[in-house]
């Protein structure tokens, strides 16, 4: 068994991936970024310094301490403290895992209902693909920020008010997702029209394999690249927007703070001088979402032969 | 005196895991009022010494070693002299007429284009340059056609004015790769016509790369044959061919499937040549054959509607109009046809991937065609199975060759175990000459040939009794083809298969069927015995394609 798993880290270092990996300072230093980041994020109980949300540990004395190196600061609070005295680099730890769980599921979400209709459509074709591409035109036309914003606003008007804070971070889950699956279903409906043409689906066809699995178990696996590619770039996105709806004060309540509402809470104070409130987790989101982007913009190059 | 010179070419391809030796060593001339041709199975560098001379090696290839001379100029030496010659002194054919024109610019742009990038021409003479080469190369009504687009041409006469652009500045050396090898029989034999002609009426040096025996059998004066970037032969084409001394010569000559008589098996050097040791027949319920018919085909068309708005049928393209046919069971059927006769669409049909617009097709008496019931289907689809052109789309690349072949048995016999599974899978492997190790690989680690038999035991696993096999070999390279069609002659005598054999090339069809049917433009023009067929063709169009197929036998007449 672990000889197996070893010749598999093997073809892992001997792959033509991995070998362009090694060659790509961006793919290297961003997904070093990442990788701290994601393991910061959900080791955060650990990691952090302090727990902000802990009210024993906090105190107001300690309320907007400037970052440890500048006049005034503390070396107790590397980033500073907030107007509670929360200390800022363990909310941001904290943000950044809301964030990152709420992109990740949003993707998610959307990746899924995406390709499933996508793939679905570009396999039977016929009508059944027209109205599914008609919608994706339509809903392409609505900028997403707008369409999460109209899902938010949709998703008070039901939920209770006190059932609303508990509830907030799944709203914000749909309505992301559901603003950004128009894209996966578009590029697995083009992959899908390439590999239904080749041969192997029609051998499958002959064989006689339903059209579910020819579905799953052969058009699938090989439209994934472009998927996962598109699903990448699509993640920044995301977590973009969520800061987005947090910042404007639809996204997750102030009481379990994200990048958004961190950003946004810091905002106020920026116009008295405690710039550092608004200014790490602003640079902390620019960072994450940058990362992913280059790592993106890296596998779209080396998993697609036809830009080399 | 010989006007190109190479000597001791090396050419390297220097790639992350290794080194690839594409051109070692190699060393020939041509005279002018010649066309040598370079002759050799994929990969065996034949292309890179036609882009070496032209310098069209791409990163990373580079030439390590050698010189080339165009009259006694060394065109290395010096990278600025190659672009001088290049066009002007050397003009090139591609292989694929569709994409070495710009579809954007008409023919006439292009060629003025090109001529006055050579020579010191005002538009008007450019003009009635242009117009002459369009009529040297067979262009009627040349005046007209001039302003007309790439797509406006078939593919013959697009050919025909790539060759013409070649020749707009009065070159000395013509290269063609594989000039004729996305055409059509009856068009190449008219494009080797053309670059013969021009050969002598212009006094050319040509080199012709090409993998078909047949080409180089009818058009060249002398040969130099390549293996592995290695050349291995060179020498008059008549002397080569008829009688070749270096080992790889006589195993890629017997590989060529003859045109003039019927051959049991081919010989295979270099490979042991058993018949293959059929365990499967342990599983395999061998039915005996009846002098029965097991496909009829009444009356079939199809037709596909062209464009998503226009509801009238008028503009509908037929591609099978109103054809019938029998298959005996235990026979072999040729059907043969150039691209787009609607032999593909009739295979499809057979094997349920179609539906036909009208009439009826019999399986074991049983219309198929018309079988709504998905579990009765299923039953008929395990009987018909097919093996498919291109071996590198056929087979899912994200699969394993075990599950690759498990598919069909397992849908189709869902209570097998997994031992006597293995047992099975490893009997289908053996029986197509593949090792039990091929199981745990995955398909873009085998070569073109491999797969090919991978594809047909994945056709074999649910014991069909119709193979519809639609050119499985024209994609593969002559002496991996004889081995395939060899296989696929035994697997048919020990299990009793029949076969719907469908190709372009004539002298495959020979060998492998008992009857052929010829089509063209959809419609039957014939149906005859193969022998019959070969020797007293009934239809014009027949003896049309038997005329101007390439004979590699022309060697043996004296010229």
């Amino acid at each position: 068994m672990q000889n197996q798993n070893l010749s598999f880290i093997n073809k892992i270092i001997d792959s033509d991936i991995f070998f362009s990996f090694k060659k790509s300072p961006t793919a290297i230093i961003s997904s070093l970024i990442l990788v701290i980041i994601f393991f910061c994020s959900f080791f955060v109980e650990i990691i952090a310094p302090y727990n902000p949300f802990d009210p024993s540990s906090l105190s107001l004395m300690d309320a907007f301490t400037p970052p440890s190196w500048s006049e005034g600061g503390t070396r107790n609070f590397l980033l500073g403290t907030d107007g509670q005295g929360r200390d800022m680099l363990s909310t941001i730890l904290y943000g950044s895992r809301i964030s990152l769980i709420v992109g990740f599921s949003a993707i998610l979400f959307s990746l899924i209902l995406g390709v499933a209709l996508g793939l679905t459509a570009g396999y039977f074709g016929g009508r059944y693909e027209m109205f599914v591409m008609r919608i994706t035109d339509v809903q392409l036309t609505i900028p997403s920020i707008l369409m999460a914003l109209l899902v938010d606003g949709i998703a008070r008007g039901i939920i209770s008010r006190e059932l609303h804070d508990q509830m907030a971070i799944y709203v914000l889950i749909f309505a992301i997702g559901i603003s950004e699956w128009p894209q996966f279903a578009r590029v697995s409906r083009a992959a899908t029209l390439v590999e239904k043409n080749k041969d192997y689906v029609s051998a499958s066809t002959i064989i006689g394999v339903s059209n579910l699995m020819i579905m799953l178990r052969h058009i699938l696996p090989n439209i994934l690249r472009p998927i996962l590619v598109i699903g990448t770039i699509g993640l920044a996105l995301a977590i973009i927007a969520e800061s987005t709806l947090s910042f404007l004060g639809v996204g997750v309540p102030p009481t379990t703070p994200s990048l958004g509402t961190l950003i946004r809470i810091g905002n106020d104070f920026l116009f008295s001088g405690e710039w550092w409130i608004t200014f790490f987790p602003a640079i902390f989101l620019v960072l994450l979402a940058f990362s992913i982007n280059l790592l993106g913009d890296w596998m779209r190059d080396t998993l697609n032969p036809k830009l080399k | 005196m010989s006007f190109l010179k190479i000597n001791n070419l090396s050419v390297n391809y220097i790639m992350r895991k290794e080194t690839v030796f594409a051109a070692q060593n190699v060393q020939f001339d041509v005279s002018k009022g010649e066309i040598l041709g370079l002759v050799g199975e994929s990969g065996s560098g034949k292309s890179t010494v036609g882009n070496a001379i032209i310098n069209l090696i791409d990163e990373p290839g580079k030439i390590s070693e050698g010189s080339i001379f165009i009259d006694n100029i060394d065109i290395y030496r010096d990278p600025k002299t190659i672009k001088t010659l290049r066009g002007k002194k050397i003009g090139i054919i591609f292989q694929d007429p569709q994409t070495s024109l710009n579809p954007l610019l008409t023919v006439g742009e292009q060629l003025i284009e090109t001529i006055q990038t050579h020579l010191n021409l005002n538009n008007g003479d450019a003009r009635r340059k242009a117009i002459n080469l369009l009529e040297e190369v067979g262009i009627t009504d040349a005046e007209n056609r001039f302003d007309n687009y790439p797509h406006q041409f078939s593919g013959g006469m697009r050919q025909r004015v790539v060759i013409s652009l070649a020749l707009c500045c009065e070159p000395e050396l013509l290269i063609a790769d594989e000039p004729t090898t996305a055409l059509d029989v009856s068009i190449q034999s008219q494009i080797l016509e053309l670059i013969k002609n021009l050969t002598k009426k212009r006094n050319l040096a040509v080199i012709l790369i090409t993998h078909d025996m047949g080409v180089i059998a009818e058009t060249t004066d002398r040969v130099a044959v390549m293996k592995k970037g290695i050349l291995v032969e060179i020498g008059p084409t008549k002397e080569v061919l008829g009688n070749p001394k270096a080992e790889y010569t006589k195993s890629l000559v017997s590989s060529v499937p003859p045109t003039n008589k019927k051959i049991n098996r081919f010989n295979v050097i270099n490979k042991i040549d058993n018949q293959v040791n059929l365990k499967i027949l342990n599983r395999w319920k061998k039915k005996e054959l009846i002098d029965q018919n097991l496909i009829e085909v009444k009356n079939l068309k199809k037709s596909f509607h062209d464009g998503i708005f226009s509801e009238s049928s008028s503009k509908d393209v037929i591609a099978v109009d109103n054809v019938s046919f029998n298959i005996k069971e235990g026979e072999s059927f040729g059907l043969v046809g150039e691209s787009g006769s609607g032999k593909s669409t009739i295979a499809k049909m057979i094997v349920n991937l179609f539906k036909p617009t009208s009439g009826e097709i019999y399986f074991d008496k049983v219309c198929i065609n018309k079988i709504r019931d998905k579990n009765v289907m299923l039953k008929f689809r395990r009987q018909i199975q097919m093996i498919f052109q291109d071996p590198y789309s056929s087979l899912n690349s994200r699969m394993k060759v075990y599950d690759i072949i498990a598919e069909p048995i397992r849908l189709h016999n869902t209570l097998i175990k997994d031992h006597e599974l293995k047992d099975y899978i490893n009997n289908l492997l053996e029986s197509v000459e593949l090792t039990k190790k091929s199981a745990e690989r995955y398909p873009h680690e085998f070569s073109g040939g491999q797969r090919q038999r991978i594809s047909i035991a994945r056709a074999l696993a649910t014991q069909p009794r119709l193979l519809v096999c639609d050119e499985p070999t024209s994609a593969l390279d002559v002496s991996i083809q004889a081995q395939i069609l060899n296989l696929l002659k035994d697997l048919q005598e020990q299990l009793n298969l029949t076969i719907l054999f469908i190709s372009h090339d004539l002298p495959v069809v020979r060998q492998m069927c008992d009857r052929i049917a010829v089509l063209r433009y959809g419609k039957l023009c014939e149906i005859s015995d193969t022998e019959n067929l070969f020797l007293n063709p009934s239809n014009s169009y027949t003896k049309e394609l038997l005329d101007l197929m390439p004979k590699i036998e022309s060697i043996y007449e004296t010229r």
